[in-house]
């Protein structure tokens, strides 16, 4: 293949990585801007959706598109009630003190992985995808007799990948709506201004926090049920996309939902690209750097404001 | 009887009942405790930021492993004896904890512990990417013909206990002479009250950078010392795991005191090497440990015992 179509290809893969990492960075970034608590365990959760996303699919027959269905509407919600007992029955109870929990979520991150460990075990399963049609990307050359078009072997992707980047772009227009138009995202919006105040004025602080925590988790859990047909459901698979939403939530900005979002896409593109030409571990190495320094000298993230 | 006289007496004795342990263990606990020494003498240098100068890292799996390759590397790519070899892996140690240093104390709070985190994985991850000399995962083990060190066979287990408990001796007296010492005092200063040490005169800044440096030094010496004494290195000793685990054990057995990381990396080990008899999911059992540390215990089991009992102990 020529460059051209290998870049083309690059960046196909790179967008499906950036939209399933946008809707997990988004979940990590919701709960830090109203909770201003870090949730380690957040990695846990996509791992956690991933692996009843198989479990749903599984036990429901027939075709592909009724488990998947099913599944992409339980799963979330499934383990964003987890993680709001998780909130309610530990973070809580520290008072969301930022490194006691941190050391908390440390904990509740292996109580899951190891659980679902003895109980799923250490195999790496697939899911069926819903739809997968094959789609051919045709390529333009100069030739001898002018433009031409023609369809280079190995070039394509899958209805089921473009498939994944509009859902995704459709749950985060949600989560927009549901930040700006809705009560509860007014709520949300107050205590995340401030939470002595928002507290003056009667708001339920701390359902608020178990709700923001388990629509963090849920959408973490909806991303793995996204990409699960694509990977495979495995007990380590947290630990990547923590990192990567870690990565992604600092450099757009702690907190900031649209930074988080522009973030996803720029660092989702060009961990695919440099991936495809570079080495994968030159390329994370150069992004946790590239965190850590970002962190240390522009605390408010590449596109976030500096606070007055 | 004073206080300090009471301290040493304490610590004394404890350092001699390690050693006298020697001659009545059987074999297998001798082996355990060896290791759990060495551990622990990690568990020490983490302690020192941690627990006395109130700086949460989650990187301190880079001084360790920074000591292991730095002694490893000596002597499995230069052929070094392991005398100079130890002393590189302690180079290599205040090194990486200089820079680590200098540039995660210009952030605080969860920002430091990120940052730390980060610089941590991006060391595992050139491990790894350095493959053809570290060997990456698989890793590369020390002979023994290697690890005779001034005409000890370190590799024989005797030589080897006294060896680990030389080590842990001189870390815990380190800590108990740091806490008695003007420097160890600004640490706590620093740790209560940030502001109130500046403004009585104190450079915050540079006190912090010993901390890091001290700290990552005697986890490097840990690194470097376990590498040698059990003739492996491998790129495992670097994951954000062997970050956690200091962590763990220094609550479990009391941040900010001198016996708590021996305390809770025995605890700890055992914890594990029972439960491990009975189910491959160990790490269940730290998991479920921190989050009951945090909810019921945040001082650990020294801590609480000073709290409750002994209220001079350092």
């Amino acid at each position: 293949m020529d460059f051209g179509p290998y870049l083309i290809l690059a960046s196909l893969e790179g967008a499906v990585t950036a939209a399933v990492l946008a809707l997990t960075a988004v979940g990590l970034s919701l709960v830090f801007g109203v909770m201003r608590v870090v949730n380690v365990a957040h990695g846990e959760f996509f791992m956690l959706g991933a692996v009843l996303a198989w479990w749903v699919t599984s036990m429901i027959g027939g075709h592909p598109a009724l488990g998947f269905g099913v599944a992409l509407v339980l799963v979330p919600v499934l383990v964003g009630l987890t993680a709001a007992v998780a909130d309610v029955t530990i973070l809580k109870r520290i008072n969301y003190d930022p490194e006691r929990t941190i050391i908390a979520t440390i904990g509740i991150l292996y109580i899951i992985q190891q659980l679902t460990l003895m109980t799923y075990g250490p195999d790496a399963r697939p899911v069926t995808p819903p739809f997968n049609t094959r789609l051919a990307i045709p390529w333009f050359e100069f030739g001898e007799n002018g433009l031409q078009m023609y369809w280079p072997w190995g070039l394509s992707t899958t209805s089921y990948k473009l498939g994944v980047i509009g859902a995704a772009a459709a749950v985060l227009v949600g989560v927009w709506l549901l930040m700006v138009r809705t009560k509860i995202g007014l709520l949300m919006r107050a205590t995340q201004l401030d939470r002595e105040m928002a507290l003056a004025f009667g708001i339920p602080v701390e359902r608020v926090y178990a709700i923001v925590f388990g629509i963090g988790a849920g959408l973490a859990a909806m991303a793995a049920v996204l990409i699960v047909p694509i990977q495979q459901a495995h007990y380590l698979m947290g630990g990547d996309p923590l990192l990567l939403s870690f990565i992604v939530v600092i450099i757009g900005g702690l907190g900031s939902l649209p930074g988080t979002v522009v973030a996803a896409v720029l660092i989702g593109l060009s961990d695919g690209i440099i991936s495809v030409f570079f080495s994968p571990t030159l390329a994370k190495i150069l992004a946790t750097l590239l965190v850590a320094l970002v962190l240390v000298f522009r605390p408010q993230g590449l596109f976030g404001v500096k606070d007055a | 009887m004073s206080i300090a006289r009471k301290s040493l007496l304490l610590h004394g004795g404890l350092l001699a009942l390690l050693f006298a342990l020697q001659f009545l263990l059987p074999a297998y606990h001798q082996g355990n405790l060896a290791r759990v020494m060495v551990l622990a003498s990690y568990a020490i240098g983490y302690n020192i930021l941690f627990g006395y100068t109130g700086l949460l890292s989650l990187g301190h799996a880079l001084f360790f492993a920074a000591g292991m390759y730095g002694m490893g590397l000596a002597i499995y790519q230069f052929g070094l004896s392991p005398a100079p070899a130890l002393v590189a892996g302690l180079i290599a140690g205040l090194l990486v904890s200089a820079v680590v240093g200098f540039l995660a104390l210009r952030t605080a709070g969860v920002a430091f512990m990120i940052v730390t985190l980060m610089f941590a994985q991006a060391g595992y991850l050139t491990i790894l990417y350095y493959g053809a000399y570290t060997r990456g995962d698989e890793g590369f083990v020390i002979q023994q013909a290697q690890r005779v060190l001034w005409g000890i066979d370190l590799s024989d287990a005797t030589n080897r206990y006294f060896a680990a408990w030389g080590l842990f001796s001189i870390c815990l007296l380190l800590t108990l002479w740091l806490v008695q010492m003007p420097f160890g005092r600004v640490l706590i200063a620093i740790r209560e009250n940030e502001e109130r040490a500046r403004m009585l005169g104190y450079d915050v800044f540079a006190h912090k950078l010993a901390a890091v440096i001290l700290s990552g030094t005697v986890s490097a010496m840990a690194g470097a010392m376990y590498g040698l004494l059990f003739g492996y290195a491998g790129a495992s000793f670097a994951t954000v795991q062997y970050s956690i685990f200091p962590l763990l054990w220094v609550l479990l057995g009391g941040a900010g005191t001198v016996m708590g990381p021996l305390v809770g990396t025995l605890f700890m080990f055992y914890l594990i090497d029972l439960s491990s008899g009975i189910t491959s999911a160990y790490m269940l059992i730290a998991g479920v440990v921190l989050v009951l540390l945090t909810l019921f215990a945040p001082q650990g089991l020294v801590g609480e015992w000073r709290a409750r009992v002994w209220r001079w102990l350092p």
